[in-house]
């Protein structure tokens, strides 16, 4: 059993008058992959930007590492944040900088390193992702998945021990999404990192998961697996599972069920 | 009538808040400036962007203002028989006035909107939030070269303003309307000190502040702006704000800083 590395303890938050996390519990373990899924405007950007100390929240706390990142400022809060990596929805690139220097910001300026270690490392890792040729050009000038790419590459110079990845997929067409997939499967072996995923891209990013939270009215439900989910009783969550599986998603445990129920 | 109360109530919540975070942020930019690594580099490049290219428009502007401070100086004072004041009469207004008002709400015009307009953009697409996680100092990084460049750019334009001013009355009323140019600079020697000078230097030093932290923070709350949310439309409103507020405020802190100097 690995020991938690995020834990939300009823941890409520709103925007005006809009309610988005009320009571919310949660935890992620060190070492996994944990999905969290909803509709849109059900919190899940709030929770990673929670984990982030991006925002704060309205009451209760979130731990990262063991640590209120909620009361962390300056210097501690810097150093809890070197151990996370981001992967944005838009990527979020600086676009007044060349690809290089977008992946090399961070070794820049948090790390002693000369320019020339510099300069091999970030040249190593774009080609690792398939970026060989492109470090002279700016983000407008990449396609949507290439920018991905260039954002995790970025995320993984400071080898974080989370990562997040905020909607990795979305606008992506399904031969790119796959490709993200496996570039996420690749890293991670690598470098054995705990990761976030927030998606909505549901019956692809539950083979990933070894934990699933499902996020909606405000509330978080933890399942242990896919296959929870489809069993549920929860109303809600048999609608959430109509409406976004469908008849698209057969858990393994259903495929056999149904192979051998076939006459 | 309830609603109405609310309504007001919120407006002064969103008001006294948005003083709060104006506050802080000057604050930390300032500190963002003393934080090392220190970015020259940053700051020599937003020196070209702010101070640099607006060159041309100060130069105009100053050549044209001096130009119709001469023939508008000229008429009145020869009504009085004192067109050999003029010189004196044309320095001073764009030394202690005109100069360092001009050149900052140009510089609004021209590099405070542009500013406003790329901090919001990078607000919206998460790069700032980019630039925290990847523990990053924004302030640092990103605010501090921008207030730096406009500390050193604005005083500079300034007095290029008040000097390309002080010819283009020279040409109005000495080349087109014969006024004496002995004259014309001697009642400037005589009649100019250098309290004059010092006084336009301060106001664009405080002028020049008002502007880049006006600016660079409505980008930066772009978020937080009541009603316009994420997007387009955020940022289109942060700028109007941005080149709105900060003319405002430079126009009111000419007068208290007058008051004060004088």
């Amino acid at each position: 059993m690995s020991s938690p590395i995020i834990k939300f303890e009823s941890v409520s938050k709103s925007f005006g008058r809009q309610m988005v996390l009320d009571e919310v519990d949660f935890t992620i373990l060190d070492g996994r992959t944990t999905v969290i899924a909803g509709a849109s405007g059900q919190g899940k950007s709030v929770t990673l930007k929670l984990i982030l100390g991006l925002l704060k929240p309205d009451s209760g706390r979130v731990l990262v590492m063991g640590k209120d990142i909620a009361r962390m400022r300056g210097r501690e809060l810097n150093e809890l944040r070197m151990n996370f990596g981001v992967l944005f929805q838009g990527s979020a690139l600086l676009d007044s900088l060349t690809v290089f220097a977008n992946v090399a910001l961070p070794l820049e300026e948090r790390t002693n390193l000369g320019d020339d270690e510099i300069r091999s490392k970030v040249l190593t890792t774009l080609e690792q992702l398939g970026l060989a040729g492109h470090d002279d050009k700016y983000p407008a000038q990449l396609s949507g998945g290439m920018k991905k790419r260039v954002g995790l590459a970025r995320a993984l110079m400071l080898q974080p021990e989370i990562m997040l990845f905020d909607e990795p997929t979305t606008g992506l067409d399904p031969e790119k999404a796959m490709e993200i997939y496996q570039l996420f499967l690749e890293t991670q072996q690598k470098f054995g990192y705990t990761s976030v995923i927030v998606s909505h891209d549901i019956p692809k990013i539950y083979n990933l998961a070894d934990q699933v939270i499902i996020m909606g009215n405000g509330k978080a439900k933890n399942f242990a697996s896919p296959e929870d989910i489809q069993r549920s009783d929860d109303p809600e969550i048999r609608e959430f599972v109509r409406i976004t599986m469908g008849n698209i998603y057969l858990s393994r445990d259903l495929e056999n069920h149904y192979e051998k129920s076939k006459p | 009538m309830l609603a109405h109360i609310e309504r007001l109530g919120e407006r002064t919540l969103y008001f006294v808040r948005d003083l709060g975070r104006m506050g802080i942020f000057l604050v930390l930019a300032i500190r963002g400036i003393f934080r090392r690594p220190f970015r020259l580099g940053a700051v020599v490049r937003q020196t070209r962007l702010i101070g640099a290219n607006s060159f041309a428009v100060i130069f105009f502007t100053a050549a044209f203002t001096g130009m119709v401070l001469g023939l508008q100086g000229y008429y009145t004072l020869r009504k009085f028989g004192a067109e050999g004041a003029l010189g004196s009469a044309v320095a001073l207004s764009l030394l202690r006035e005109l100069g360092p008002v001009l050149t900052a709400l140009m510089v609004i015009g021209r590099a405070g909107s542009a500013m406003c307009a790329e901090i919001g953009i990078m607000r919206n697409s998460e790069q700032i939030d980019a630039l925290e996680c990847m523990a990053v100092d924004p302030f640092r990084y990103l605010i501090a070269p921008k207030f730096l460049a406009t500390i050193i750019s604005i005083p500079i334009l300034t007095l290029i303003f008040s000097v390309v001013g002080i010819f283009g009355g020279y040409v109005a009323g000495v080349l087109l309307l014969g006024v004496n140019a002995g004259s014309y600079f001697s009642g400037m020697e005589l009649s100019v000190v250098n309290k004059d000078i010092s006084m336009g230097i301060i106001k664009s030093f405080v002028f020049a502040v008002l502007v880049v932290w006006i600016c660079t923070a409505r980008g930066y709350f772009v978020h937080e702006i009541r009603g316009a949310g994420f997007g387009a439309e955020g940022v289109s409103r942060a700028t109007t704000q941005a080149v709105v507020l900060s003319s405002i405020s430079v126009l009111v802190w000419d007068y208290l800083l007058t008051a004060i100097l004088l």
